[in-house]
């Protein structure tokens, strides 16, 4: 590997991060668009959580051989109700532990 | 204590609960670089020159399996377009800031940084000094994902497998949406979002499906914004 593809790949990547906050200025959205932004946790975040749960190694959708899927759900439960960020995550990792010792 | 410190502080406090997954995946990052031989040096250069933990693991995958440089600055870029999304949510704060300010933040802005601080943006809009909360949120993120690195340059691979520790990166970004559960629309939002990812993971190309499918939940979003403004 050559050092100019990862300083590219740095490149890349910062402007990502940067441009937006260079570019728009504070009065340029209006509260429509505020409003839709609201969304971006919600549009984004899924996208990352969902195919490594879902999908097998093989890129494959696996619903029954699928402890994550379990522990996911036990994960938002516990969110849900306790709207703590720590103890969903926890919640999550001791019942997927716990479905691979004793389940799968 | 002084309003700057106190709201570094903050930051630092807010994303530190996130941070315990990154060191595992840090760590297998580490492990991963070495392992395809680039060395201690461009290992951790990758972490200091990009710092983007999924987009530096793609990048040595692709690299490792032949693909072009095309192929491989193509796929971080798509990896990463979500952070223009998180920047156009922030720029509403940060506008004001000077250019260094701006770059310094910019580089910084991860996933986790962004959630925490964007949630404390929208809390206490009052405090003049907000961006030192993504400064602290940042740069413990970024001093976390450095060290572990390192330790997995150094240490090699004492992460076991078995413990499912990269699904402990789900359950952190699960655990950021839980103020989403309550919201009937975002949970559409959400659902759209992780349908389209997973049916478009193998058939979109240069790992786009993240951007493609949070761009689909946005168009989502926005039409169930309109019509409930019509409705008003």
């Amino acid at each position: 590997m050559h050092w100019s593809l990862i300083i590219y790949a740095g490149i890349i990547t910062f402007v990502t991060r940067f441009s937006m906050i260079f570019l728009l200025k504070e009065d340029i959205l209006n509260n429509k668009a505020k409003k839709i932004l609201s969304f971006v946790p919600a549009a984004i975040f899924p996208a990352i959580i969902f195919p490594p749960i879902f999908l097998d190694d093989g890129g494959t959708v696996d619903l029954e051989n699928n402890p994550k899927i379990l522990a996911a759900i036990l994960a938002i439960i516990v969110g849900y109700l306790s709207k703590n960020i720590i103890a969903t995550i926890f919640a999550g990792l001791i019942s997927y532990w716990l479905l691979i010792f004793f389940y799968f | 204590m002084n309003n700057r410190l106190k709201t570094l502080t903050k930051g630092i406090i807010d994303v530190s609960p996130l941070m315990i997954p990154v060191v595992p995946f840090g760590i297998i990052y580490g492990v991963i670089g070495m392992d395809l031989g680039i060395g201690p040096y461009m290992t951790l250069g990758l972490s200091i020159i990009i710092f983007g933990g999924a987009s530096q693991i793609v990048l040595l995958q692709l690299f490792s399996g032949g693909a072009s440089s095309l192929v491989i600055l193509s796929s971080v870029g798509a990896l990463n377009a979500r952070h223009v999304l998180y920047g156009a949510v922030l720029s509403e704060h940060l506008s004001g800031l000077k250019l260094f300010w701006k770059i310094i933040l910019s580089y910084v802005m991860t996933d986790q940084a962004f959630a925490v601080s964007n949630d404390y943006f929208k809390k206490d809009n009052k405090n003049n000094d907000q961006h030192y909360h993504l400064l602290g949120s940042g740069f413990t993120c970024w001093t976390i994902w450095q060290i572990s690195t390192i330790l997995g340059i150094v240490l090699g691979s004492i992460v076991p497998e078995e413990l499912g520790l990269s699904f402990t990166i789900s359950l952190t970004f699960l655990a950021l949406l839980i103020s989403d559960f309550r919201k009937f629309k975002n949970i559409i939002v959400m659902l759209v979002s992780g349908l389209v990812a997973t049916i478009g993971y193998n058939t979109i190309p240069f790992k786009a499906y993240i951007i493609v499918a949070s761009l689909i939940a946005l168009i989502v979003a926005t039409l169930l914004t309109l019509i409930d403004l019509k409705k008003k």
